[in-house]
C-alpha cells in the first residue's frame, strides 16, 4: 500500500467539468443547485459540501502567450481544484469524534457515521474545504475516493479526466513528475509557472499538488496556509493564566472580605 | 429573387442601417472581430482574477456553521465556570451559605443548559455521544466536552447534595457527595469559564486565530463578570468580595477594549466595522466602561444608594457578556467573508506561529 495523492497540472486543464460529474456520480453527491455567477463559466464558485471537484475558471487580464487568447481578450486558464488532504490537516487535528481519520493511502477521510455535525472542522480548513451540509447537519468533503483506492482503483475524477490534467499516483513519483513537468513548462517559455505544494508551512504540504501559472492567489491557493494547532500553545497558556487569575483572585476576594459568617442578612 | 432597390431610392433611415452593414463588414475584415454594444448583463462588469482580487474575490474561508446556540453556549459555560468557582472559594473561605447557594444553583443551571444548547446545535442527542468516543488533547473541541462533562456532574452533584442536606438534614455520603462534586466543579470550572476562547482562538478564522492569546483571558473576565452580575441581581449586593471581582472583570474587560481599539490590523476590521463592529462596541462599553464606574461610584454615597448602583452594573455586565459572545461570532462569520485576509503572504501575515521551513525533497530548478 503506497501513499498516493493527486497531481492537478492546470496547463492542461480544458475546463470540460468531467472530473465533477464523474466525482458527483460515483460519490452520489448532490447537485448544488444553479445560480448564475457572473465569474466566467464558474458557477459553483468553491469546493463544498456538495462539490468535491471544482473546475476554477481563471479570467486574467490580458497576458501574451497565456491561453493563446487575442491581445485585446481575457487570459483564460482552467484548473481543478479539490480537498489538499494535508499531512498535517486541521480538520483532522480538530474533530472531537475521530470521525476524520488519516487513510492508509495518506488521505484524510471523514467517516459518514461517525461525524456529529459540531462543525468545528468547517472553521478549522484553511483551505475553506470543509462544510457542513445544512440538509443532515454532518460535514461532507472529498474522500480521496477512499472506497476505489481500497479495490486497487484511482479515484474518480483522475480516471475521468480526458487531459490527465488531474493524475494519480504515488506521491513521491508524482512530487518528481511535477518537477519534471515544471522544467519543461519553463523550457517553453513559461516562466510563470509553479509548482502548489505548500510543504514548508505549518501544514507540511499536501496530497493534492497543483502546477499553476502565475500566482497561487489568482487561484484562490493561500499563499501561507497554517494547520490551526498552531494556535493552541498561545492559547492554552492564556487559558492556564486566567484559571490562575480567577482562583486567585477569587481567594484574593473572599479572605480579604471581612464579612464572613456574618454577611447573612445579605 | 427581386431585382434590388436602387440605393437612391432608400430613405434616409434605411441607407444608414444598409452601410452599417458595410461596416460590420469591413470590421470583421480588418480586425477579426467586431466591437459592438451589447446590453450589458447585470453587475458587469464583472471582477477578474488577479493576484490583487484573488479568485473573483470569492471568499476562501468557510463561514463558521454556527447559530446562536454556540454563542449562548459560550455566556452560559463562562458565567456558569465562574459561579462554581465563585461557590467553592466562598464555601471554602467560610463566607455567607446564601451566596455559596445561590453561586452553586447559578452552575448547576449551567451544567443542563451547556450540554443542551450543544445538543441544539448538533440536531440530535445522540450525536453528543458520538464526542464521547475518543479524548484529543490537541481537539480543543475533544477537550472543551470532557471538561463540560466532568464539570456538569460536578456542579449537579453539588447542587443536588445541597438540596438534600437542606430538605434531610446533613448525612456523610451527602455530604462527601457535596464536597467531591464541589472540588470537582472547581476544578473543571476553571477551565470550564474561559476555554472557549481556546475553541474559537485555534481556527484558521483570521480575527479568531489572530487574538488566540488575548481570547481566553478576554472571555474568562466576561464570564466572571457574568457570574458576578447574576449573583448580585440575586440580592447579594452587600459582598465586597463580589464587588471586587466585578469591578476586576469590568476593569479588565475596558482594557480588552481598550487594546482592540488600539491596534490598527486588517484582521481586527470585523471588531471594529459594520454589524459585528457595532455589535463587538456595545458588548464591551456594557461589559468594561459602565459596570466600572457604577461600581466606583457605588464605594461612595449611601447603602441604598449603593445598591441600585451595583444592581445597574450587574445588569450592564450580564448583558455585556452575552453581547460579547454575539459579537465574537458574528466577527468571525465577518471574517471568514473576507476574502482578502488568508490570501496575504508570509511577508504581510505575522510570523511568530511558523516552524522553521522544511526544504523540498527535490530543489525546484528554473531555466
Amino acid at each position: 500500500m503506497s501513499v498516493t495523492a493527486f497531481l492537478t497540472d492546470s496547463t492542461l486543464c480544458i475546463g470540460c467539468k468531467a472530473c465533477e460529474v464523474a466525482c458527483k456520480e460515483w460519490n452520489g453527491v448532490s447537485e448544488d443547485g444553479l445560480d448564475w455567477s457572473g465569474f466566467s463559466y464558474d458557477n459553483t464558485g468553491s469546493v463544498g459540501a456538495s462539490t468535491w471537484r471544482h473546475v476554477k475558471f481563471v479570467e486574467q487580464a490580458p497576458v501574451p502567450g497565456l491561453g493563446g487568447n487575442a491581445a485585446e481578450q481575457a487570459s483564460w486558464t482552467f484548473s481543478s481544484d479539490v480537498c489538499k488532504h494535508c499531512e498535517e490537516a486541521g480538520c483532522l487535528e480538530a474533530c472531537p469524534t475521530g470521525s476524520i481519520v488519516r487513510t492508509e493511502f495518506g488521505g484524510v477521510f471523514i467517516q459518514p457515521d461517525v461525524c456529529n455535525g459540531c462543525g468545528y472542522c468547517v472553521t478549522a480548513c484553511p483551505f475553506g474545504v470543509v462544510e457542513r451540509n445544512q440538509k443532515d447537519g454532518r460535514a461532507f468533503k472529498c474522500t480521496f475516493c477512499y472506497d476505489r483506492q481500497k479495490a486497487g482503483l484511482q479515484p474518480a475524477c483522475a480516471k475521468a479526466c480526458p487531459t490527465e490534467s488531474i493524475q494519480f499516483g504515488e506521491i513521491d513519483h508524482l512530487r518528481q513528475k511535477a518537477q519534471e513537468r515544471l522544467q519543461e513548462l519553463h523550457a517553453r517559455g513559461m516562466n510563470d509557472a509553479q509548482i502548489y505544494d505548500p510543504t514548508d508551512t505549518s501544514v507540511r504540504g499536501t496530497h493534492a499538488i497543483f502546477i499553476l501559472r502565475g500566482e497561487s492567489r489568482t487561484y484562490n491557493l493561500p499563499p501561507a496556509p497554517e494547520v490551526p494547532t498552531v494556535y493552541l500553545k498561545k492559547s492554552w497558556r492564556s487559558s492556564a493564566l486566567a484559571a490562575g487569575l480567577l482562583l486567585g483572585g477569587t481567594l484574593l476576594a473572599f479572605l480579604a472580605d471581612g464579612n464572613r459568617e456574618n454577611g447573612r442578612g445579605r | 429573387m427581386n431585382d434590388p432597390i436602387p440605393l437612391e431610392e432608400l430613405d434616409e433611415r434605411d441607407l444608414e442601417r444598409e452601410r452599417r452593414l458595410d461596416q460590420i463588414r469591413h470590421e470583421a475584415e480588418t480586425r477579426g472581430q467586431l466591437q459592438v454594444v451589447t446590453p450589458r448583463p447585470a453587475g458587469a462588469p464583472f471582477p477578474q482574477a488577479s493576484p490583487e482580487n484573488g479568485y473573483y474575490r470569492i471568499p476562501l474561508l468557510k463561514e463558521p456553521p454556527w447559530t446562536w446556540e454556540i454563542p449562548g453556549y459560550l455566556f452560559v459555560g463562562g458565567a456558569a465556570g465562574a459561579a462554581a468557582v465563585i461557590g467553592a472559594i466562598a464555601d471554602y473561605t467560610g463566607a455567607d451559605r446564601e451566596l455559596v447557594k445561590h453561586a452553586r444553583w447559578i452552575a448547576a443551571a449551567g451544567s443542563v443548559i451547556s450540554p443542551a444548547l450543544l445538543i441544539a446545535d448538533l440536531g440530535r442527542p445522540a450525536r453528543f455521544l458520538a464526542m464521547l468516543r475518543v479524548f484529543k488533547p490537541q481537539s480543543p473541541m475533544s477537550v472543551g466536552v470532557w471538561t463540560l462533562l466532568g464539570f456538569s456532574t460536578g456542579a449537579a452533584a453539588t447542587a443536588f447534595a445541597g438540596f438534600l442536606r437542606d430538605r434531610y438534614g446533613p448525612s456523610l455520603p451527602v455530604r462527601v457527595m457535596e464536597k467531591a462534586g464541589q472540588a470537582a466543579s472547581l476544578a473543571f470550572g476553571l477551565p470550564f469559564s474561559n476555554y472557549t476562547g481556546v475553541l474559537i482562538g485555534a481556527t484558521a478564522i483570521p480575527v479568531w486565530n489572530r487574538n488566540s492569546s488575548d481570547l481566553p483571558l478576554h472571555f474568562g473576565a466576561s464570564g466572571l463578570g457574568a457570574a458576578v452580575g447574576i449573583l448580585e441581581l440575586m440580592g447579594h449586593r452587600k459582598s465586597r468580595a463580589l464587588q471586587a471581582l466585578g469591578l476586576g472583570a469590568a476593569i479588565f474587560e475596558t482594557w480588552e477594549g481598550l487594546r482592540i481599539e488600539g491596534r490598527s490590523h486588517s484582521h481586527l476590521d470585523p471588531l471594529k466595522h459594520g454589524t459585528s463592529g457595532w455589535i463587538t462596541r456595545t458588548g464591551g462599553v456594557l461589559s468594561g466602561p459602565i459596570p466600572t464606574l457604577l461600581r466606583a461610584a457605588s464605594l461612595f454615597g449611601s447603602k441604598e444608594g449603593a445598591s441600585s448602583l451595583r444592581r445597574w452594573a450587574a445588569l450592564s455586565s450580564v448583558a455585556g457578556s452575552l453581547i460579547t459572545r454575539v459579537a465574537w461570532i458574528h466577527a468571525g462569520h465577518a471574517s471568514a467573508r473576507n476574502w482578502r485576509l488568508p490570501l496575504e503572504d508570509r511577508q504581510s501575515a505575522e510570523s511568530h506561529f511558523r516552524r522553521q521551513p522544511r526544504p523540498l525533497k527535490s530543489n525546484p530548478k528554473t531555466s
